[in-house]
């Protein structure tokens, strides 16, 4: 008995030296920069706590300090936050579908039968990736109205909730693009009907239509262009447009209000 | 010269008595350059006639002179020492109290050591001198305004990551847990040639598709999504209203509220209260026809 405590308590003083020794080196070091809380000298004092924003890519997103309501639950309800994570999902979720995926008719619909069955965690995967959007077009709609009850949208937040409406758009069109690729029956039928809402723009309602759907009707090039669209070009507007609507967040003097 | 304030000299002779171990009142007195309150011997006078000439050269006497010109002995010591180095005379023997303190960078050759054993005297001006000048009285306001009031701030680590990192886990357990037990629809495969009876948008465009049902496409299809559009993206341009308080926007709280609400109640008739033929049904007696949700359904 006595044997086996020296034995593992010894093991453990091992495993710990180890630790220190790791936290202490050059690399550790060399990862987390002053302040961080990951470091084995790190005591917790006002400064390391500006440094722990600072000293870190945070700093892109977060201000050292910010207003003491805008950090209760109850003023943004996260929901921005929320937003913005969805989208980080979608596009890790996302991105784990691009492998297994090809826009082209027959195969898109059979590669997505395929997922279900053949790769490990893949309808799970397929699963978050289509709630998420479901998901992100609510928080951003929540988010939203959130702004707007907050009267946040007033000077000098004119332009970010310009900026916003943009980021809505954006949203719904990502929703809508994607929702086609499944290519089976609720995908074909759901696009059809909303896209020919869009050929019902006065004047050049067919033309609309027409780049919409690269033809006169939905046909499998639709869905190639629809594929471009959804994982390269409407992720790549999306982002410029959220680090301009993060960015003017700060520059406007952090988060609005009290009320 | 300005008038010192009273609680500065006061401070002033304080700090100086201290120093100098003398009574508090008798150095207030001297800097006020009134009579010592007692006898006390006017500090430095006899020492004055004491040193002689040590070179031979001329004889100043500071101490008079300081208080002649009202200049600070200090300074006449330094112009003194300046002057005989730039012009390569000796330094005049001085008279009076006070052992020069040494010049900073006086660089007289030897010279302090010239006038000798005075006897210890206070150091400190003789009565009457002030040693220094107000230059200016600094008010309350600092020099350099500042323009932003001062907010009640505190650090976003730890209190808001701590915050954005439970929602994070929260959200991402929510959407686990719907993934792990509600599968994604997959119907059958695309047929151009069999349109499904009812045919419907996605959930989030069937207040759209809704409207469809009470105008003309042209009008629910286009110009109202238009407008609404437009008027979403102009709402900071049209409320000119600066006030944030509630009490203050009933008007625009009320229209952006009708909007919310048309728009869910529109969405929500679209999603379930529409069946074959986009013909209203009671999805209790009918059943749902949103395909979005068919596996959960089923
Ligand atoms: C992809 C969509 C969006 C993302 C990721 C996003 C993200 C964010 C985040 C993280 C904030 C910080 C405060 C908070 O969390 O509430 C914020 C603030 C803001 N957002 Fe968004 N947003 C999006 C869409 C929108 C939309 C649709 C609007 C309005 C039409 C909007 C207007 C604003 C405004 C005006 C602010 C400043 C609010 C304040 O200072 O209180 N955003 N957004």
């Amino acid at each position: 008995m006595a044997d086996e405590n020296g034995k593992s308590g010894g093991l453990k003083t091992a495993v710990a030296g180890l630790g220190d020794h790791l936290r202490n080196s050059q690399v550790w070091n060399s990862i987390f920069r002053p302040g961080s809380p990951m470091r084995a000298d790190n005591q917790d004092s006002p400064r390391n706590r500006a440094y722990v924003v600072m000293n870190n890519v945070l700093y892109h997103l977060h201000p050292v300090k910010v207003k003491r309501h805008g950090v209760k639950v109850s003023y943004v309800l996260c929901l921005g936050g929320l937003s913005f994570f969805l989208f980080i999902l979608l596009t890790i979720t996302g991105i784990f579908l691009m492998f297994y995926y090809r826009p082209t008719s027959p195969q898109a619909y059979f590669d997505l039968q395929a997922l279900a069955t053949d790769v490990a965690f893949g309808q799970l995967v397929r699963n978050m990736h289509r709630w998420g959007a479901h998901l992100m077009v609510l928080t951003v709609f929540l988010h939203m109205t959130r702004v707007f009850y907050h009267g946040a949208y007033k000077p000098p937040r004119e332009f970010n909730w310009v900026v916003g409406i943009i980021l809505l758009l954006l949203t719904l069109l990502l929703s809508f693009t994607g929702y086609l690729l499944p290519w089976d029956q609720l995908a074909l039928w759901a696009v059809t009907v909303g896209s020919n809402m869009a050929a019902y723009t006065p004047v050049f309602g067919e033309q609309v239509s027409f780049a919409l759907i690269g033809g006169v009707q939905i046909t499998a090039d639709t869905l190639l262009r629809w594929y471009v669209l959804h994982v390269l070009f409407l992720p790549f507007i999306i982002t410029i447009f959220m680090a301009v609507h993060f960015w003017r967040v700060r520059k406007d003097g952090g988060i609005s209000g009290p009320l | 010269m300005a008038e010192l304030p009273e609680s500065l000299i006061k401070r002033a002779a304080q700090a100086r008595a201290q120093a100098d171990g003398r009574p508090y009142d008798v150095v207030l007195a001297e800097m006020k350059g009134e009579a010592p309150p007692e006898a006390a011997a006017p500090a430095a006078a006899p020492a004055a006639a004491a040193a002689p000439a040590a070179g031979g050269g001329p004889v100043r006497d500071l101490d008079a002179e300081s208080s002649q010109f009202g200049v600070p002995r200090g300074l006449l010591e330094r112009a003194m020492f300046a002057r005989a180095k730039a012009d390569g005379t000796p330094v005049p023997a001085m008279a009076g109290a006070g052992a020069p303190a040494a010049p900073a960078g006086g660089g007289g050759v030897a010279a302090p050591a010239a006038a000798p054993a005075a006897p210890a005297a206070p150091s400190g001006p003789p009565p009457g001198v002030r040693t220094q000048r107000l230059l200016t009285v600094v008010k309350a306001n600092a020099i350099q305004g500042t323009t932003k009031e001062p907010t009640d701030k505190v650090n976003v680590w730890p209190h808001l990551l701590a915050i954005e990192f439970v929602a994070l886990l929260a959200m991402l357990a929510l959407l686990t847990l719907m993934s792990v037990f509600i599968d994604a629809p997959l119907l059958e495969f695309a047929n151009f040639n069999e349109q499904p009876n009812p045919s419907k948008a996605p959930w989030y465009f069937l207040g759209l598709q809704e409207l469809l049902a009470y105008f003309d496409p042209q009008v629910a299809g286009v110009i109202i999504p238009g407008f609404g559009l437009a008027a979403l993206a102009f709402i900071p341009y049209i409320d000119r209203n600066p006030s944030v308080r509630p009490s203050d926007r009933k008007f625009a709280i009320a229209i952006f509220t009708v909007f919310v609400m048309a728009a869910s109640v529109l969405t929500i008739f679209g999603s379930f209260f529409r069946g074959p033929g986009f013909n209203f049904t009671f999805p209790w007696r009918d059943g749902i026809f949103f395909d979005d949700l068919k596996t959960i359904l089923e």
